[in-house]
């Protein structure tokens, strides 16, 4: 089931765990900083194409420090 | 709450001996335990109530008013716990909660991201190089818990530590002791201090060898010397890693590999397909999931979980095992479907305290795995599902020994 739409994403570094479950969901979009593992966000502006795996990340985060801050579309 | 009221509620951990290894649950139990949030009593005697489905087991695991801190009263513990000395309890981050669980947690992220992982995976075909080479020489038949399974993760968490491997047969032991049900406060208690001994006084000798490329130096360099973490709790974090990287992967390697050998083709298809190794690997561990009785937690506050209400004090157990057979996330979750995407499940925990070796325990798998497929074209185990030997009473399940042959 393909949800396509625009997303915004934010996140909180202050509640990221570092489990890098972005990163596997979507590598486009996350990374992990090489000081201290924590969450980088490459792009809060992720193409659409990018879309359901960054709601893989946000879902999948278990320390629910993913947001989407806008999405529109279907 | 007190004992006698909970002597007429089901047990939990329930017993499975006879199901044979994959199944979790026989028709009653799961009629009796899974769905809605049900009242148990543990074998402490203690009542505590049972989270099996998906959402919710996400949801205790992530609320901050959920404490992992066993030392709090009410803390449903399913195996009378010895008293800890202050420095006993020094580092483990996993029983901590908030900011000084976090505090130890984040000098460790950056050691197990992914990047660092994929930087090691070298080091750790090498070793599973050498343990095909050593099952070759050992059989057929051999045993491949023995001489594959279990050699593999201890080598690769003691070269990340910079522990002694030679001293392997001391702390496998006492691994294993420390997460057996059935082992006693004492004998527990004596083998805690003998291993936090033991790496007290890797610890101290790091202390004057400041050159060394290992976790445990780049710590004491960084850390300790700096006056951030003291020796106690650099102590308690090593003890956790090299439990944790000992029994969690080996046992999933032992399972993985005997449930990849009930079918025909299974290995085969791995051969020829290794890129979907990946996806395969999310599937064992959502199938297999070692850590099987659950995690227990203790509610700070009132809370609501699965139309349950949970009152601060009660004890919860979040059981992950049957979270990751919920047939309202996972398609026929009582079949292990090679290739389906199981990337929603809960193996390797949720919420603050989900694993942070997750990313090596991956690696190992699929490296372990595929070693397996290319070099043993033709293994078999030589014991059926219902023979071989399991281990019941462990926090970690797995397999005593697998005999396999080729
Ligand atoms: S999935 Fe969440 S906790 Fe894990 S690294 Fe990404 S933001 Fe941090």
């Amino acid at each position: 089931m393909s949800q396509v739409g625009v997303v915004r994403v934010a996140v909180d570094r202050g509640s990221c765990c570092g489990s890098g479950n972005c990163v596997v969901a979507a590598p486009e979009v996350f990374d992990q900083d090489d000081t201290d593992g924590l969450v980088l966000l490459l792009r809060p502006d992720p193409p659409p194409e990018a879309a359901d795996r960054v709601r893989r990340a946000v879902e999948t985060c278990p320390a629910g420090a993913i947001h989407l801050t806008s999405t529109t579309g279907p | 709450m007190t004992a006698t009221a909970a002597t007429d509620l089901p047990l939990w951990p329930a017993s499975t001996l006879d199901h044979g290894p994959f199944a979790l649950l026989d028709e009653e139990q799961r009629h009796r335990l899974v769905g809605p949030v049900t009242r148990v009593r543990l074998p402490t005697g203690v009542p505590a109530w049972l989270v099996t489905r998906h959402a919710d087991v996400r949801q205790v695991l992530r609320h901050p008013g959920f404490s992992a801190d066993l030392e709090r009263p009410g803390f449903p513990l399913v195996r009378p716990l010895p008293p800890q000395s202050e420095s006993g309890r020094q580092g483990a981050f996993i029983r901590m909660d908030g900011e000084e669980h976090s505090r130890l947690r984040r000098m460790l992220t950056a050691e197990f991201m992914i990047k660092n992982v994929r930087r090691i995976e070298p080091l750790i075909q090498q070793t599973v190089d050498g343990a095909l080479a050593d099952l070759a020489a050992a059989g057929p038949p051999a045993d491949l818990v023995e001489t594959f399974a279990l050699p593999v993760p201890s080598i690769v968490i003691c070269h990340l530590l910079g522990v002694p491997y030679a001293d392997h047969d001391f702390f496998q032991v006492r691994s294993r002791t420390l997460l057996d049900r059935r082992t006693s406060p004492e004998v527990f208690r004596a083998h805690a201090q003998e291993l936090r001994d033991y790496l007290h006084e890797l610890v101290v000798a790091r202390r004057g060898d400041t050159g060394g490329d290992d976790l445990i130096s780049r710590l004491v360099r960084d850390r300790v010397v700096t006056g951030q973490l003291t020796v106690d709790e650099l102590v308690g974090m090593a003890l956790l890693l090299l439990v944790a990287g000992h029994e969690t992967t080996a046992n999933m390697i032992g399972l993985s590999t005997l449930l990849m050998l009930r079918e025909p083709g299974r290995f085969a298809a791995l051969r020829q397909s290794p890129h979907r190794a990946a996806d395969l690997v999310e599937e064992l561990l959502r199938y297999l999931s070692v850590v099987r009785t659950g995690l227990p937690r203790l509610a700070l506050v009132d809370a609501e979980i699965g139309g349950q209400a949970i009152r601060a004090g009660e004890g919860v157990i979040a059981v992950l095992s049957l979270a990751n057979r919920d047939p309202g996330v996972f398609d026929d979750p009582e079949e292990f479907d090679p290739y389906r995407q199981a990337h929603q499940h809960l193996a390797f925990g949720f919420g603050v305290h989900q694993c942070i070796g997750q990313p090596l325990a991956r690696a190992e798998l699929r490296i372990a795995l595929l070693g397996l497929a290319d070099r043993f074209p033709t293994l078999r185990a030589e014991v059926g599902p219902q023979q071989v030997s399991t281990r019941d009473t462990s926090v970690v399940f797995g397999l005593n020994s697998l005999p396999v042959t080729w």
